[in-house]
């Protein structure tokens, strides 16, 4: 019997607001910049790192933070067993322009690295372990019967046990972010992981 | 130790944590003979590049041998030494 994937859990990062499963949990007013930071200092864990990163690295890496605080993620799953599978429209383009304005005074090596979309996703995985199958796909707009196919693809097909998916996208002010985290076991509060709910759950203001 | 080297010091250090984003450190966590890498600050390679361009950009002094990276950014004080050996007349402003 082929396993039926869940969101188990979901979290959308809007301007100035943090959602979690539809409650907000976090505001703070501010840029993107600012308000990312103390998104940071508000979770309260050392990651020393989380400074170094480009927007679109915080933005997706505190969403996965959010998404799996307090949930014995590590635990429950081998590090191969989660994948990570994101979209966006703007790619990294808000570093790539960061960076080309240093190139005449001098290139920094530091935001170059960040000039690709899917360091975000290697960026989550360090902090968590996560050897799963990933890509990242960008699109005009969030795609929920893609993302809803392609994962359990992945599921079905025995590559991963659980997959946190959706949409990580920066653009200078303009953010958002909605993660899902679908797992293959059951559970309370739980919602079938298809298209309708993700496309639901992503036109929803509040995730 | 002269004044001169120990403002340059200083100066590096504030340069350090702006430029590659250490935010929880201040100028006196980072010991004159610390390691910056690995064991010490935990800078790595990216930082090494970053700083680098730190040292063409602020310093106007470029690393004619890459193999006296390790070297050269072992420490602070390693780094103002070639700093200091490299530069004509040095004036460090605070």
């Amino acid at each position: 019997m082929q396993p039926v994937p869940n969101i188990s859990a979901y979290c959308l990062i809007s301007p100035n607001k943090i959602f979690l499963d539809g409650q907000i949990i976090f505001e703070h007013p501010g840029s993107a910049g600012i308000f990312l930071d103390k998104t940071y200092d508000h979770l309260d864990f050392p990651y020393p790192k989380f400074y170094k990163m480009d927007n679109l690295c915080k933005l997706g890496f505190l969403a996965v933070e959010i998404l799996l605080k307090g949930r014995s993620h590590e635990k429950k799953y081998s590090d191969s067993e989660t994948g990570l599978v994101l979209s966006n429209s703007h790619a990294s383009l808000d570093v790539d322009l960061k960076y080309s304005k240093t190139i005449h005074s001098g290139a920094s090596p530091a935001l170059f690295v960040y000039t690709l979309p899917n360091i975000v996703i290697g960026e989550i995985s360090i902090r968590h372990h996560f050897k799963g199958e990933n890509a990242f796909f960008v699109f005009k707009h969030f795609d929920g019967n893609f993302m809803a196919e392609y994962v359990s693809g992945l599921i079905e097909n025995k590559l991963i046990k659980s997959c946190i998916c959706g949409w990580v996208d920066i653009l200078k002010e303009d953010y958002r972010a909605i993660l899902f985290l679908v797992e293959t076991g059951g559970g309370e509060n739980k919602l079938p992981f298809n298209a309708d709910n993700l496309n639901k759950l992503n036109e929803s203001e509040h995730g | 130790m002269s004044l001169n080297m120990d403002k340059l010091m200083y100066k590096l250090k504030e340069q350090i944590i702006e430029r590659l984003h250490l935010k929880d450190l201040k100028p006196e966590n980072i010991g004159d003979d610390q390691p910056l890498f690995v064991e010490g600050i935990g800078l790595d390679s990216i930082d090494a590049l970053e700083l680098i361009v730190l040292l063409q950009q602020e310093y106007n002094i470029k690393l004619s041998n890459a193999e006296d990276g390790p070297r050269v950014f072992h420490s602070v004080r390693t780094i103002a030494d070639y700093i200091t050996a490299n530069s004509g007349a040095l004036k460090v402003t605070t």
